[in-house]
């Protein structure tokens, strides 16, 4: 049986009341104030498309060890890289083997669905055991569009396999359609949109109704089969149509999130899917339609090994644990959409050196230190010499993980002089459990909120962006570990 | 058997250049000013300095390289000259360098010489780069030398209970005091005399650290030439020598970095070096010989912790002896007595040498009676560069 054996979410911390962005720009377009309800979950200042897959990643990594992984399929319309395979980094995030599958699917937003139906496939042919899929959107509307109101942020993965499995994938049903609604060029940094009654009445109310009944007449279903129905689409008038004229009852829909999180691109209908199993029974029929560029309809079917599934920080986790921006030039700042001064001492050209980037690549990408076989000591970044004074040890080091382990502050600090994207730039020493002492950047925390031993866990991130030669570099951060709500 | 450095070279002059903002003035113009004054204390003529040292930390925003810069200024006639970077400790190693030339018998009187022109660029606090190699620049986090050393604040808050208001309270003696010497010193950078409460009330840097509590980004230069004491006994008749007692050097072995057994609450590279310099020096009791110190007080808290460090205060002790005014001017051991890198400035690679300026000309006995330290004995000089948990520190002792 192949389907989904776990799944992982992620939705960054901070939430842009749409409210603060009609007050700033509703005078360029009025019209925008039917959009202006909610928030929308925007990446952090070091966050974009490909650390929110890997936050989703570790999130669904309970259930398997990183050196199991066979493979990583990702999808989205927002890659930092043209060139320099993405899923590749995701893989060297999650501290994956180097004899692993992977690939990039992107150019519409079927590109998470599409990746997942790969990795169902991919398992199914039995040319691998298992795969990772994320999926996950960070896109950018211009100042006063409507996009700009709509667009969110936010990533999933799910594990995929043969084994264990929690949601078994029975089938799909794709339309490939070159429905140009949305349109990005090569060069474009800014998603354009036609008309949205053109995209209404010929996209949505087409294409899904087509997708659902394509899927239904595949596997001789009737809507009423099916106890939650997923699809894509953020008009919300549009959709009670679409439901009616499906037949839909509409309290089996999954909720699209619009006023929480907002249209998050290919990973909308794969994160209605994770917040659907959340509340899943064993026996549960579930259908997920996602709209780009055609449809994949997609058709699972809950299992009872979902009981067993270990409780984690799934989407309603994420709704209820954002953190309010208190500032919309923020946003536009950390998304680079107007320049900021960040003084002279930003303009120090640290320039991005691969040959030495290469050179430690597991350091870096995946918090790998090393740990002395003789006296057991992890110490980052990798040592030859072992550093504890009474141990010395030459060349006898064993690869050691330190992102995954349990962490306290020893010391930090909050520095308004560094040059950063959300000052103040505040790092500290962290001490691990078991050993092991780094000095880092933190993330997602306020000085304030900060004491000695508090508790952290690591998240990976945008360490630098190296604007001259458009190359993101990134590291981990440590998350000061605050109350849940 | 090594017998270490103590009495076998001795200061023949010293010299400093005003420290600053210094606009009008380059590099060159600096070391000019800090040669010139100090080859007129040691009374000698250029043609008879055997080899030189030139201290240099920034050379990017600097003179550049190598020490063909202080040959050329200078017009040093075809003599050994080298350059030595050690971050913070920069000057002190050039010192150091001509002290071990000349106690080595290789020479008879050579010069050593620090200079920093920082202020060329075009922002506030030290020059931003690669400091720290390649993958400090991937891994390490965003800092800045004011945000690496409040990493000893909060440390210092946790492990001796000590509420961060009380412990701010000394930091800013700590600057009060400093800013209180160096406004009455001509070549010091800033002279002002800012309160208890303005110092406290000041604009955060990097907490808990406030503008007050970070030194003076100068530019500045500094010169000594030493020689053999028989050459000095020769040249000053009837005149104090003053002595080089101690010369140590520590640096961070990874251990404060990378290994947990250090709680950050202090700084082992100046904890070590201190053992070494006293042993060096035969003293046996620091508290009680040391007559006064020039430490490396780059921010507040660095001063307040390197007391405890240097075996002044005891562990935990130093916030109530700066709040008694122990390390006042007229304190027990005065401790920046010329306003120290707070006041006097820190062009870097002059600052080790600015030190041993201050402490040979207050065992010489040569400053106005409202600066000058009473009858000081042994002299210590201190600096720590890079961060508290990976850095070097020198230390120097001077007597006579």
């Amino acid at each position: 049986m192949v389907g989904i054996r776990s799944y992982g979410t992620y939705i960054p911390r901070y939430r842009l009341i749409r409210k603060k962005i009609f007050n700033a720009m509703g005078w360029l377009n009025p019209a925008t104030v039917a959009l202006s309800r909610g928030e929308k979950a925007i990446a952090g200042s070091d966050e974009d498309s490909l650390t929110m897959a890997v936050s989703a990643g570790i999130n669904c990594m309970e259930e398997i060890k990183e050196g199991d992984l066979e493979g990583v399929y990702f999808g989205s319309t927002t890659m930092p890289f043209k060139e320099r395979q993405n899923a590749g980094l995701i893989a060297a995030a999650l501290g994956m083997n180097e004899n692993v599958r992977s690939a990039d699917f992107s150019g519409s937003l079927r590109s998470g669905t599409s990746a997942l139906i790969s990795a169902f496939e991919a398992v199914a042919s039995g040319g691998v055991n298992n795969m990772l899929a994320c999926v996950s959107d960070c896109r950018l509307g211009k100042m006063g569009s409507p996009q700009e109101m709509n667009f969110g942020d936010a990533a999933a993965a799910f594990l995929v396999g043969d084994q264990d499995v929690i949601a078994e994938y029975k089938g799909a049903f794709s339309i490939t359609e070159d429905f140009g609604d949305h349109i990005r060029g090569m060069n474009s940094k800014f998603d354009r949109q036609w008309e949205d009654r053109w995209i209404r009445d010929l996209g949505y109310e087409k294409l899904i109704p087509k997708a659902v009944e394509g899927l239904l007449k595949k596997y001789q279903m009737q809507i009423n089969d099916f106890s939650k129905v997923i699809y894509s689409c953020h008009y919300i008038p549009e959709r009670k149509k679409l439901n009616a004229k499906l037949g839909m009852d509409p309290g089996k829909v999954q909720d699209i999130m619009l006023d929480k999180v907002g249209d998050m691109g290919s990973a909308q209908s794969l994160m209605m899917l994770a917040a659907a199993l959340e509340e899943a029974k064993a026996g549960d029929k579930i259908m997920v339609v996602s709209f780009g560029s055609g449809c994949d309809a997609l058709y699972f079917e809950v299992t009872d090994k979902i009981n067993q599934l270990k409780k984690k920080k799934g989407v309603s986790w994420h709704l209820a644990n954002g953190i309010e921006l208190d500032k919309y030039a923020k946003y536009l700042a950390w998304r680079y959409i107007i320049p900021i001064d960040k003084g002279l001492r930003s303009e120090e050209d640290l320039t991005t050196r691969w040959s030495s980037m290469a050179r430690s690549n597991k350091a870096i990408m995946g918090f790998f230190g090393s740990r002395c076989v003789k006296c057991g000591t992890p110490q980052f970044p990798p040592q030859r010499i072992c550093v504890n004074p009474s141990c010395g040890a030459i060349d006898e080091m064993e690869p050691y993980r330190f992102s995954d382990k349990e962490a306290k502050i020893a010391s930090f600090t909050g520095d308004n002089l560094a040059a950063s994207m959300n000052p103040p730039q505040i790092y500290g020493n962290i001490l691990f459990k078991g050993g092991g002492k780094v000095m880092m950047d933190f993330t997602d925390c306020d000085v304030a909120s900060l004491s000695v031993g508090m508790p952290v866990s690591f998240s990976f991130r945008i360490k630098y962006f190296d604007e001259r030669r458009d190359i993101t570099r990134y590291f981990w951060k440590a998350v000061p570990v605050m109350e849940e709500k | 058997m090594a017998t270490g450095i103590k009495d076998k070279v001795a200061i023949l002059g010293m010299g400093c250049a005003r420290f600053g903002e210094r606009w009008e003035v380059s590099a060159q113009d600096l070391m000019i000013e800090a040669f010139v004054d100090c080859i007129k204390d040691a009374g000698i003529e250029k043609k008879e300095i055997g080899a030189a040292w030139l201290g240099v930390y920034f050379d990017e925003v600097n003179v550049g390289k190598s020490a063909i810069p202080l040959a050329e200024t200078l017009k040093l006639p075809f003599i050994p000259a080298t350059r030595v970077e050690n971050k913070c400790a920069t000057a002190t190693e050039a010192f150091r360098g001509a002290c071990y030339a000349v106690a080595s018998g290789a020479y008879d009187i050579c010069l050593a010489l620090g200079v920093e022109k920082l202020k060329d660029t075009g922002y506030g606090g030290l020059p931003a780069g690669v400091a720290d190699g390649q993958l400090e620049v991937l891994v390490g986090p965003n800092r800045t030398a004011p945000g690496g050393f409040a990493q000893l604040a909060t440390p210092y808050e946790a492990k001796y209970g000590v509420p961060m208001e009380k412990l701010k309270k000394a930091m800013a003696h700590v600057s009060w005091k400093s800013h209180q010497n160096g406004s009455k010193n001509p070549r010091a950078h800033l002279r002002s005399t800012p309160t208890i409460e303005q110092i406290l009330n000041a604009p955060m840097i990097a907490y808990p650290l406030g503008l007050f509590d970070c030194c003076g980004v100068s530019d500045g230069a500094a010169a000594a030439i030493i020689t053999t004491p028989e050459i000095a006994k020769s040249l000053k008749k009837n005149q104090d020598i003053i002595y080089v007692k101690a010369l140590q050097v520590a640096c961070s072995s990874g251990e404060e970095a990378m290994y947990t057994d250090w709680d950050g609450a202090s700084v082992l590279s100046t904890t070590r070096a201190a053992v070494k310099a006293y042993e060096e020096a035969g003293i046996k009791n620091p508290r009680e010989e040391i007559s006064m110190m020039e430490v490396h007080d780059c921010f507040s808290i660095t001063e307040l912790v390197t007391m405890e460090d240097l075996q002044m205060s005891s562990r935990g002790g130093a916030v109530e002896d700066i709040l008694n005014g122990f390390y006042d001017l007229d304190g027990t051991v005065p401790c920046q007595s010329d306003g120290g890198l707070k006041c006097f400035g820190h062009p870097i690679g002059a600052s080790g040498i600015r030190m041993l300026y201050e402490v040979y000309n207050q065992l010489l006995g040569r400053w106005p009676k409202d600066r000058q330290v009473k009858d000081p004995k042994f002299g210590l000089t201190h600096n720590l560069g890079g961060i508290p948990n990976r850095n070097v520190v020198s230390i120097a002792i001077l007597g006579k």
